[in-house]
């Protein structure tokens, strides 16, 4: 089936179009256009925005701000963004992330949305015409969520404060078993301040490691400091189940992967 | 349903077409441009079989919507050999097996150029990462990692 695309200058015409159904938004094509050719006929129109505002960078004081239609090879290319370009280029093949946008990154079901894990470690807000959104909040309301993703906004984490993992079966592209990212500080005496670790593939979306998280606090980052925190890891996980692995495995594996990347 | 109409730039010409909107660039350059050289694989972005290039950057045409690409110059591997004559990376596919069935070769040959293009002396872990994105069945990949070491080093020689 054909499906009509239209194409505004502004978000706001944008998202008036939306409102429409069997209306979705094209960002990148990577999710929409994949879900057209499979058949999904509750897709019947499109609708994009050229607006150069949703392509745009902006890196300063400290704070980062990227436009919803930034690729991953634009975000894995630019200086400013040098700690986010593993996560970036953990999306994908080559062609994809010259496609795949950072928005849609929101949406993308698991074993997808690597970047979104990022994200949602570093505590990134979500912009739409409606404001800014906690990202965890973005994402547990985003299968009834309406309004166009303008951008996402975080605060640079220092040099060696963000940790990233994707872990997969074929290198150096293949679908995710799982990733983690993990944004920890620690203070003068080494002990863990403050800690944000976000899981893919362990739900249908990225989820928090809250008890690990907890866990972590005021110990060191060495075999018995992490020790609590690999128990509490699998604490209200619901791991997907799919060709790359089941929900066991990916269940038993998780705490193995997080103590290498605290350790790393 | 209204057709909308289409113009870019294909291998150096100029192309104009109406097509039906939503229509993917890779059904409109095979069935209405006549350039059957990007192949129709998994239509999901996972196999490259259709990978294109869109203003030098590396591009699924099974994800790309045709009218998003008005006012763009897109290459695909029918526009490479010139009379006839094949391009070096075209040449060293044949000489060293690393085309089989050849479904997944035009994909390959694109991913390859765009990354020639850029990084004309890359390494054996460059080349396995820009042919990534793309899945051959047949070769076992060696044979088209071999191709590209093999283009690039003609290259060079050429250049020198």
């Amino acid at each position: 089936m054909a499906l009509a695309l239209q194409t505004f200058a502004t978000v706001k015409d944008a998202n008036a179009a939306l409102k429409a159904q069997g209306t979705r938004y094209l960002g990148g094509g990577t999710l929409v256009v994949r879900a057209a050719n499979e058949g999904d006929v509750s897709v019947s129109g499109l609708v994009r925005s050229t607006d150069p505002a949703l392509s745009a960078i902006a890196v300063a004081g400290g704070k980062a701000r990227i436009g919803a239609s930034v690729t991953m090879a634009a975000i894995a290319r630019h200086p400013g963004l040098a700690i986010l370009a593993k996560a970036a280029r953990a999306v994908g093949g080559p062609a994809i992330r010259n496609m795949a946008t950072v928005g849609g990154n929101l949406f993308a079901p698991a074993p997808y949305g690597d970047f979104a894990v990022a994200l949602l470690a570093l505590d990134a807000t979500v912009g739409t015409e409606d404001g800014e959104t906690p990202i965890g909040t973005f994402l547990a309301g985003r299968d009834r969520s309406r309004a166009i993703v303008t951008s996402v906004s975080f605060t640079l984490p220092k040099t060696d404060g963000f940790r990233f993992l994707k872990v997969s079966r074929v290198k150096p592209k293949g679908v995710s078993v799982l990733s983690i990212a993990a944004v920890v500080e620690q203070a003068a005496d080494g002990t863990v301040s403050s800690a944000r670790i976000a899981l893919g593939c362990m739900a249908d979306r990225p989820l928090r490691a809250k008890a690990a998280e907890k866990a972590l606090l005021g110990r060191t980052l060495d075999p018995d400091g992490i020790a609590a925190a690999l128990t509490a890891a699998t604490e209200g996980i619901a791991p997907i189940t799919d060709p790359i692995a089941s929900a066991w495995y990916r269940a038993e594996v998780l705490p193995v992967h997080l103590g290498r990347l605290l350790l790393s | 349903m209204a057709k909308v109409p289409v113009q870019f730039t294909l291998n150096g010409s100029e192309k104009a077409e109406f097509i039906d909107s939503g229509t993917t660039l890779l059904n409109a350059l095979r069935d209405k441009v006549g350039d059957t050289s990007p192949k129709g694989g998994c239509h999901q972005g996972t196999c490259g079989a259709c990978s294109v290039i869109i203003d030098g950057e590396l591009r699924l045409s099974c994800l790309t919507l045709a009218e998003t690409c008005n006012g763009t110059a897109i290459t695909t591997t029918s526009g490479l050999a010139e009379g006839g004559v094949l391009q070096p990376l075209q040449r060293a596919f044949l000489d060293t097996f690393a085309t089989q069935c050849g479904f997944c070769t035009p994909g390959m040959i694109m991913a390859a150029k765009v990354l020639l293009d850029h990084t004309p002396n890359p390494s054996r872990d460059e080349v396995v990462e820009a042919l990534s994105g793309n899945i051959c069945r047949c070769t076992g990949y060696e044979p088209i990692i071999q191709a590209v070491l093999t283009a690039a080093r003609a290259n060079s020689q050429n250049a020198a």
